[in-house]
């Protein structure tokens, strides 16, 4: 495993990426690109999480568009639904009395008065933490086919939460989500004139989240995430806790899903229920196991370019069938993933050029 | 609120047609569980298969033609499965299986997307029309319910007489109470593998073949399918083809009383309430042994 020094150095190479790929954007007239990566990068939150806990603690979650979900429809909601009829109840004074309100012109002409971005945001950042630690102790008493189909079904419940309930826009979703201001003059939007901005601010969070994830792994925790995943019986046996481990990291993988579906529902100004079917869940999968299990950079790396390209609708109506058949090849042929996997070894050892 | 007999009745035939159906599919998951070790995510396709190809036969030949052709293809459909994905993997492991399986039902699902369409498609009644109906203490039946009964009751009696008194039905047996000594007898374990997989894909394409003129069939209704499936696999034990029957017949009758009490759009709630509640108190299911579901590698 590569040590911090080298994660260093691949974040700072990706951060030069990041500014090579607006300057390009930019003076090629194409920054609409950007639109999509600013996208792309939220997305990537999700992967990381789930790379952590399937290539790391070996757990595999089918359910992490749920935790999207969650984020991003608690900050959708609390912020477009209009509390000014509730204003005599007991949490809305309250609210009012911790400044935790705003009063906004709605697109009608009159005007909402609705929890503040930032409160809601991080409520729904908790509340999804609490829900991943309240659902990790039942999940992880299962292993193998049952862990997958408990938090499949979770998913699922999720999307049919979110679907059923007119509270939540049922099949349309919530829209008119407000922007999420960050800096004076700076908010998280997606109005075409904070493109460049929005982009950078998406890319730091992922940068941010990858650096702090890199460490994470190289730590003992890290050490110990690896033994999980190798042997339970034998993690166990030299006294790692491996209840409260995975825990921890399914919470820190719902969490970060979590800020994704909050940031990204900013950025899009909405959520609907498609974002939180279990088909968007296989996705995350699907760019983990492209990327090779255990292995942050592939997974980001691949996950940025399958995300954008699919956002651009390259695959047209087949974009299900390429994730789906993306996912089928990786685990046929090579398991470990195409960076750093058997294939990859293989591959290197056949160019004969290389000097042994 | 009370409920009159016929009613009463009316939800018991309701639920006994569905419950059937996820029997049979339950009974598919067992039998590929317990020859493989692996849950085949991929089992409600082969119901969804089985319909859509019956259905587009039928436009050129007899119905019974039809679902024959429709469950062959079927079987073909399941033994290249196996051939393809899973025969040649050297000592995969448990998640490798599963994405391996969630990768064939998605890549399925989008072919039938586009070789047919996103429509719904059904089968002609087998007797009568779709507002034919048998009375029966008051209760109306249609006749397509006996058909459904009828076929996938005949099926699973078949299939434990399969089991118990045909030699390839105890080489069967035999593979999935212990891979290493029914080798160790000669038996080919390998092809009865295959064998599994073209066994539950053949009772899918059935049972996808006569209720289809129920409930219709799409292209993507085999993810419902294979969840319920699951669900009354290990309600009633996974490993059990008993179990899985008795399973489905609970899980069809939860369902149908379950729309008493609850709104129709949350039927399928129901159905993973229910999973969920077996997955995280008894995962050996109600008549299952826990002791032994503890051994095993799930």
């Amino acid at each position: 495993m590569a040590g911090g020094g080298r994660g260093l150095g691949f974040t700072a190479g990706l951060a030069v990426a990041v500014v090579t790929i607006q300057v390009a954007a930019s003076s090629a007239h194409k920054v609409f690109y950007l639109t999509q990566l600013t996208m792309s990068a939220y997305a990537m939150l999700i992967v990381l999480g789930l790379a952590l806990l399937m290539g790391y603690a070996g757990q595999a979650s089918m359910g992490q568009a749920g935790f999207f979900a969650i984020g991003g429809y608690t900050a959708a909601f609390l912020t477009t639904f209009d509390l000014a009829p509730h204003r005599g109840s007991v949490v809305v004074s309250l609210l009012g009395r911790m400044h935790l309100l705003l009063t906004r012109a709605d697109g009608s002409g009159g005007s909402i008065t609705h929890v503040h971005p930032w409160a809601a945001a991080l409520f729904a950042i908790v509340l999804a933490a609490a829900i991943a630690w309240l659902v990790a102790g039942p999940v992880f008493r299962l292993r193998g086919h049952y862990l997958a189909m408990a938090t499949l079904g979770f998913g699922i419940i999720v999307h049919r939460i979110f679907l059923g309930s007119s509270l939540f826009g049922a099949a349309d979703g919530i829209s008119d989500v407000p922007a999420l201001a960050l800096l004076p003059g700076f908010a998280i939007t997606g109005r075409a004139a904070s493109r460049v901005s929005n982009y950078y601010a998406a890319w730091g969070v992922v940068l941010l989240t990858l650096w702090m994830l890199s460490n994470l792994i190289d730590s003992r925790i890290g050490r110990a995430l690896r033994a999980i995943h190798g042997s339970e019986n034998a993690a166990a046996a030299v006294g790692i806790p491996i209840a409260r481990f995975k825990t921890q990291v399914f919470v820190l993988a719902a969490s970060l899903a979590a800020v994704a579906g909050v940031l990204l529902t900013h950025f899009n100004g909405g959520i609907g229920p498609s974002d939180a079917s279990v088909m968007k869940s296989v996705r995350f999968v699907a760019i983990v196991a492209v990327g090779g299990m255990a292995n942050l950079r592939g997974a980001l790396a691949m996950g940025t370019v399958l995300t954008f390209l699919s956002l651009r609708g390259y695959f047209g109506t087949f974009d299900d069938l390429v994730f789906g058949g993306i996912l089928l090849a990786m685990m046929l042929f090579a398991p470990e993933g195409i960076v750093g996997g058997q294939l990859w070894q293989r591959l290197k050892s056949a160019n004969p050029l290389k000097v042994r | 609120m009370l409920m009159s007999s016929d009613i009463f009745l009316q939800f018991c035939v309701a639920g006994v047609t569905y419950g059937i159906i996820y029997g049979v599919v339950a009974i598919g998951f067992t039998i590929i569980y317990n020859t493989t070790g692996i849950i085949n995510f991929a089992q409600g396709e082969f119901l969804m298969i089985g319909g859509m190809t019956a259905v587009t036969l039928q436009r050129y030949v007899s119905l019974p033609l039809a679902i024959l052709g429709a469950v062959a293809i079927t079987m073909l459909a399941g033994a290249a499965i196996e051939v393809l994905f899973i025969r040649w993997l050297h000592r995969p492991s448990v998640l490798r299986m599963i994405i391996i399986t969630i990768g064939v039902s998605i890549v399925i699902r989008e072919i039938a997307l586009h070789l047919w369409d996103e429509k719904s498609h059904a089968l002609p009644h087998f007797t009568g029309d779709s507002v034919s109906a048998l009375t029966v203490a008051g209760a109306k039946i249609s006749p397509q319910v006996l058909w459904v009964i009828g076929v996938c009751g005949a099926m699973v009696l078949l299939l434990g007489l399969f089991f118990r008194a045909t030699p390839l039905g105890r080489q069967m047996r035999a593979c999935a109470s212990n891979r290493d000594a029914a080798r160790l007898c000669g038996i080919n374990t390998r092809n009865m593998v295959t064998l599994s997989f073209v066994l539950s894909a053949g009772m899918g394409a059935l049972a996808g073949c006569v209720v289809s003129p129920i409930t219709y069939v799409q292209y993507d209704s085999g993810t419902a399918l294979a969840i319920k499936g699951f669900t009354a696999a290990i309600l009633g034990g996974l490993g059990s083809t008993a179990g899985a029957a008795a399973g489905g017949l609970i899980l069809g009758l939860l369902e149908s009383f379950g729309v008493w009490v609850l709104p129709a759009a949350y039927k399928d709630a129901v159905a993973i309430a229910v999973m969920l509640g077996v997955l995280f108190l008894r995962p050996s299911g109600i008549f299952g042994n826990a002791e032994a579901a503890r051994l095993r590698e799930f």
